[in-house]
């Protein structure tokens, strides 16, 4: 919106400026301090004498010798075996991606080609599905797991989070699929192809801007997800999030509060990254739903 | 497309959806009219030089017998509904009868688990939702007005809040709040009270909660303000310019009328998703003065002993209500559209 006619005093301008610098201080500034505490040693980042020594690094000059520590970032990912969670979530996350992608673009594709009530119907129980909050879902979920004996693994985990995906899923590519003209799979069906193969060879070849979307969604769900992991994973499978938790310690034994500060920028940098890298994608999808929905 | 087509595209992921979505939920159901078992008791009797004494402790053996051949737990009806850490019909009956006066009662119903639970909830709803709407317009508005040339790395700015799980970016904030973080001991320093710290003032925790809650929130109204103030049209604006509309008047007589179907999905989704408030309460450890209800959930579900099965389930059954209650209008108002539309 640039009005041709709307003429801003300078006041209003300056306003704005000042107001959208102060905005993105208290949303960036968090991550930014976080980001540089996390070189330093506790004493310094959480100082009980002194706040400034997270600036001049007063302990950790005694402490290591430098301005700057990895020390944090190593012992994490060694001692407290953060790379295993980073794997674990690497796995869980490309298999929930994967899998929620295949299930949700068959299933929108029927939904947005099917003229029948019973897709208005579907659409609407995935709305209210999307609004159960997941730790409900997990407290159905825990009492059959341990009887059937599947709590604790990486499968369960990825299948449940697939599942719980799937309404928001299906949503939004329901909403790209319908902007894909239906005479484009019409013709192939008239030209002989199965309904399988129109979808397979016509669509999905127009689809990918949609199919990115969803997938970063799908991504940021399991990568983020700390209800499920943490309730359906033993110690042994933690992913980032719930071993983020782990370091921060219980009333019954002292946490290692500098692994958590390194933990949360490891597992954050990557994401950011990416949100950087598809930036677009991120708020067509979710403008797409908003529009739509 | 032919229903049988439809059937075989839609069946693995609505398989996965009643699996795991719609059982659960019965099976949540199911639960909650079941409660663990009670200890086995027996008496045992010990003797020594100064006489017999007969006490009474738990059998363990029988205790895991039992509860390998009903894993369930034993039926109690709604009775895990109505007791203390639910509903607790019978506590409230008891403070109505002794209370004098109304504060007083609503005083101790406040203070029974549930409730206290489901004030927070409501409370975080109330403040965060409409913050969340308003700061989120704010800034669309204010975004729109910068040189396009710049815009794309402020949106990335503006929307990173959102893009982080709700444990980490509470941790972030709480490490700079806390007593020992930069603000924390910056607060005490300029108020001159230097045991002011997060943890000593419910009120304080229930505020810095707030703050976090519009400050994850607001990116997310953002982003979807701003992508329908892009569609807003021109020539009706550009008249109101002519006519000497002020610039309020321009934007709550055509920019708002304009986007209000977007602000309204916006406050549905946003609703939804704070009353499952849940992670922000562990990261800023606040369970001493703030539980919501999934709090509450979680909490049964790590019990240490046992793990409360019946409880989780109560609690899960009435947050499910509450949300079915938020939903009904929204629920209702698209069974009306699409009855007209037939």
């Amino acid at each position: 919106m640039e009005y041709g006619l709307d003429k801003r005093s300078n006041a209003l301008k300056t306003f704005n400026t000042t107001f959208i610098i102060i905005w993105l201080l208290i949303a960036c500034f968090p991550f930014i301090w976080t980001f540089w505490g996390s070189f330093k040693v506790r004493a310094d980042f959480f100082s009980r004498a002194d706040w400034w020594y997270a600036i001049s690094a007063f302990n950790t000059l005694i402490e290591t010798g430098g301005q700057f520590t990895s020390n944090a970032y190593s012992q994490a990912w060694t001692e407290g075996e953060f790379w295993k969670a980073s794997r674990n979530t690497i796995i869980v996350t490309v298999f929930v991606v994967t899998i929620s992608l295949f299930l949700g673009t068959l299933g929108a594709y029927a939904l947005s080609r099917s003229t029948e009530r019973y897709a208005f119907w579907i659409l609407i129980a995935a709305l209210i599905f999307r609004a159960m909050p997941h730790i409900t879902l997990v407290s159905g979920y825990l009492f059959p797991f341990f009887e059937l004996q599947i709590w604790g693994i990486l499968p369960t985990t990825i299948v449940v989070l697939v599942a719980i995906n799937q309404p928001f899923t299906l949503w939004l590519l329901y909403s790209f699929f319908k902007t894909v003209p239906k005479e484009l799979d019409e013709s192939a069906l008239i030209d002989g192809c199965s309904y399988f193969q129109a979808f397979r060879y016509i669509i999905m070849p127009v689809m990918w801007p949609g199919v990115i979307t969803a997938g970063l969604f799908s991504l940021m769900l399991a990568y983020n997800d700390f209800t499920v992991t943490a309730l359906l994973l033993n110690q042994e499978n933690h992913t980032m999030v719930p071993k983020i938790q782990s370091y921060l310690g219980t009333n019954q034994h002292e946490g290692n509060l500098m692994w958590a500060v390194s933990a949360v920028v490891s597992a954050t940098a990557p994401l950011f990254m990416l949100v950087m890298f598809f930036q677009r994608q991120v708020i067509s999808g979710l403008t797409t739903g908003a529009v739509k929905g | 497309m032919p229903n049988k087509t439809f059937f075989w595209f839609f069946l693995p992921t609505g398989l996965a959806m009643i699996l795991f979505i719609g059982l659960p939920i019965i099976s949540t159901g199911i639960q909650s009219f079941y409660a663990q078992h009670d200890q086995v008791v027996k008496e045992v009797k010990k003797c020594d030089p100064f006489g017999c004494t007969v006490s009474i402790v738990v059998d363990q053996e029988a205790t895991s017998v039992l509860r390998d051949e009903r894993p369930l737990g034993k039926f109690n009806g709604i009775g895990t509904y109505v007791d203390r850490n639910h509903l607790a019909i019978e506590q409230i009956s008891e403070f109505w009868n002794e209370t004098d006066t109304f504060g007083d009662f609503i005083d101790q119903v406040t203070n029974l688990p549930f409730y206290k639970a489901l004030l927070f909830t409501l409370t975080y709803c109330l403040f965060v939702t409409p913050n969340v709407l308003l700061l989120g317009f704010i800034i669309a508005l204010s975004l729109n007005a910068i040189s396009r040339k710049i815009r794309g790395p402020l949106i990335f700015g503006t929307i990173l809040p959102m893009i982080v799980t709700p444990l980490v970016g509470s941790l972030v904030l709480f490490w700079m709040i806390d007593a020992e973080g930069i603000i924390g001991a910056n607060l005490q320093l300029m108020m001159e009270d230097p045991y002011l710290s997060l943890k000593s003032s419910r009120t304080l925790t229930w505020i810095t909660i707030i703050i976090y809650g519009i400050w994850h929130h607001s990116p997310f109204a953002f982003v979807v303000f701003y992508a329908a103030l892009q569609t807003v049209p021109q020539e009706p604006v550009e008249a109101a310019i002519i006519d000497g509309a002020s610039r309020y008047q321009r934007i709550r007589h055509i920019v708002l009328p304009h986007i209000y179907p977007v602000v309204t999905f916006v406050a549905l989704i946003s609703l939804m998703d704070n009353f499952r408030v849940f992670e922000p309460i562990i990261g800023f450890s606040a369970e001493g003065s703030a539980q919501s209800l999934s709090w509450l959930i979680y909490d049964n579900l790590v019990n240490e002993e046992v793990i409360l099965f019946g409880s989780a389930a109560a609690t899960s059954m009435m947050t499910i209500i509450g949300i079915a209650i938020l939903l009904a209008p929204v629920l209702i108002r698209t069974w009306k559209e699409f009855r007209t539309a037939r």
